[in-house]
């Protein structure tokens, strides 16, 4: 440590496997959802299908949210005291806006409801059955705020801290956002190309994975920049946490430069689907491992 | 001493005075029923190791002693430290706790409420002493409380009552901190000018209720001088900031590649 480093005396919260799948799919929960109203209040009727693929990605990768977080818990029963005090004379919600574990605890419940009707809705209406008609497009467009901010409030909260690395820059939410949308772009982009009628989506996912890729891309460089000063740089990028950079900037770059969601599909038959599908399998599995990489470096270096 | 509620009480540690002896360990583990860590032994005297779940005082020792001594240590030769949980009055810990099970009690320390901690570790990353660890059989987080039985019974903390050299005083923190200065100017006479006390004022976490004199810089004991003190929540605004200019962007650009794919369309 040099004098102007910043000092950090802090213990390490072991926060490791649980947290790393809970920071994953809260990135591909949120930006999938987000991903899927966009397609939905923006797109032409003929985006409704990747729409509905969204829903189902943004459901799917909910699932699993809750239950990491409560097994990463040290008294997994008490997971409700994260929304309700228990203090005697003191009962009532826990609510502090200051402390992002607490207004993401909210946000996660919250965004849970929304993502379970627009799933619910978008099943319904893939069976030809009528969802609640008038509601569908106001739920999308109130719920993907909030999904916005359970794919980024992640990278907050490790910020929020003392901890060396995660609390020497306040790049971490912009980052986790962006890596999650890419990742979410990435997967519905894959998806796609299982549901014929989806196919006019895949040149604007294609278009929008690359955009978060390049915002991504230069959320590292403010990372680096930030880190610079406190003297973390070594900590967050020496070994052995390098090669964990290292794939998730091979994961970056892979979806980048080749495009996991190839905009060149053929309109006309399964073959030419299919092929499209096994060439971009490879890049999607990058690009999403990249993802888990990224997070992992992260999480694990600072601890 | 009669120890009343709605009075702020406190530790000042006197780290001239202390002589390493783990009076003050021994006494809060068994007044805790702590049962303790196996002893680390590194390269130096201490095998505490640091405070955690299961040592809520621990001493440090730093050997400054030089290789070919030339003159007295003035005092920092060894450097030993009762170290413990400071009671902040502006508490990183408490401040990050989702399930407010950290509370400020009716004696000013921050105690955390061991049947509403449910174990998610925040405090842990934010307390920047390194204070709090998660208890492996309790599974919360535990840290020094001050006494709170004690306190609420009229007893001073086990501690401070087993340290016999007044290294540890526990007291009201007004008289501690008249006590610290008189003291700090003693031994500014006798010819110690690195002596200096660290939290008696605001000017770290709005002051500790359990403040020290030191022999050297904060940083030698692992404490962080007053630049480096700083809350977790500094980052909330510039954090959201940056999600939320990158959620822009991200919106911005999604719309974009909706209209460009669409202008694609039309041309073909
Ligand atoms: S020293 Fe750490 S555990 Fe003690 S009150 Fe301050 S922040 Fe909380």
């Amino acid at each position: 440590m040099t004098l102007d480093d910043a000092q950090h005396f802090v213990r390490d919260p072991d926060w490791t496997w649980y947290i790393l799948g809970y920071f994953f799919f809260a990135g591909l929960t949120g930006g999938s959802y987000l991903l899927a109203s966009m397609l939905r209040l923006f797109g032409k009727p003929e985006d409704e299908p990747a729409a509905r693929i969204g829903y189902y990605v943004s459901f799917v990768a909910l699932l699993p949210c809750p239950v990491l977080l409560t097994l990463d818990l040290g008294q997994p029963l008490r997971f409700w005291h994260m929304l309700v005090n228990t203090t005697p004379g003191n009962l009532g919600l826990n609510f502090k806006y200051w402390s992002p574990m607490s207004v993401g605890a909210w946000a996660l419940t919250i965004f849970g409801a929304f993502a379970t009707w627009s799933f619910v809705e978008a099943w319904t209406l893939d069976r030809e059955r009528r969802f609640f008609p008038r509601l569908g497009k106001l739920v999308s467009f109130a719920g993907a705020p909030l999904g916005l901010f359970v794919a980024g409030y992640t990278g907050v909260l490790l910020s929020v801290s003392n901890q060396p690395v995660w609390s020497d820059t306040w790049t971490l939410g912009g980052l986790f956002l962006a890596s999650g949308l890419s990742g979410s772009a990435a997967l519905m982009g894959w998806l796609v190309r299982f549901r014929r009628e989806a196919s006019p989506s895949v040149g604007a996912l294609a278009l929008g994975e690359r955009w978060f890729q390049i915002l991504e891309l230069a959320l590292i460089v403010a990372f680096v920049v930030t880190l610079f000063p406190t003297g973390a740089l070594e900590r967050a990028f020496g070994p052995p946490w390098f090669a964990l950079w290292a794939a998730a900037l091979i994961g970056l770059f892979s979806g980048l430069l080749s495009g996991s969601t190839r905009a060149s599909i053929s309109p006309d038959g399964t073959v030419a689907v299919r092929a499209v599908h096994a060439a971009s399998t490879l890049p999607t599995t990058l690009v999403l491992a990249g993802i888990i990489a990224l997070r992992a470096a992260i999480i694990f270096s600072a601890q | 001493m009669e120890i009343t509620p709605g009075t702020a009480y406190g530790f000042f540690t006197d780290t001239s005075v202390c002589i390493g002896c783990k009076a003050c360990e021994v006494a809060c583990k068994s007044w805790n029923l702590l049962e303790g860590n196996p002893p680390a032994f590194g390269d130096g005297y201490d095998n505490t190791g640091r405070l955690d779940a299961q040592n809520w005082r621990a001493v440090q020792f730093h050997d400054n002693v030089p290789d070919n001594p030339a003159v007295t240590g003035q005092g920092k030769a060894w450097l030993m430290m009762s170290d413990v949980c400071k009671h902040c009055q502006h508490a990183s810990c408490m401040e990050v706790c989702p399930t407010n099970a950290i509370i400020r009690t009716e004696f000013d320390s921050v105690f955390i409420q061991p049947d509403v901690c449910n174990g998610c570790r925040n405090c842990i990353s934010a307390c920047p002493y390194g204070v709090i660890e998660q208890d492996e059989h309790s599974r919360v987080a535990q840290k020094c409380t001050l006494c709170y039985d004690r306190l609420q019974g009229g007893m001073e903390p086990a501690c401070a009552k087993a340290c016999p050299t007044q290294s540890i005083q526990f007291g009201p923190l007004d008289e501690l901190r008249e006590r610290a200065s008189r003291r700090l100017d003693t031994l500014h006479a006798q010819g110690v000018p690195q002596a200096q006390l660290y939290g008696h004022d605001d000017s770290v976490y709005g002051g500790l209720n359990a403040f020290f004199l030191l022999m050297d810089e904060p940083e030698k004991y692992r404490l962080p001088d007053a630049a480096n003190a700083v809350l977790p929540s500094r980052h909330n605004k510039r954090g959201y900031l940056t999600t939320l200019a990158t959620a822009a962007l991200a919106v911005l650009g999604g719309l974009i590649a909706l209209r460009r794919r669409r202008a694609r369309d039309d041309d073909s």
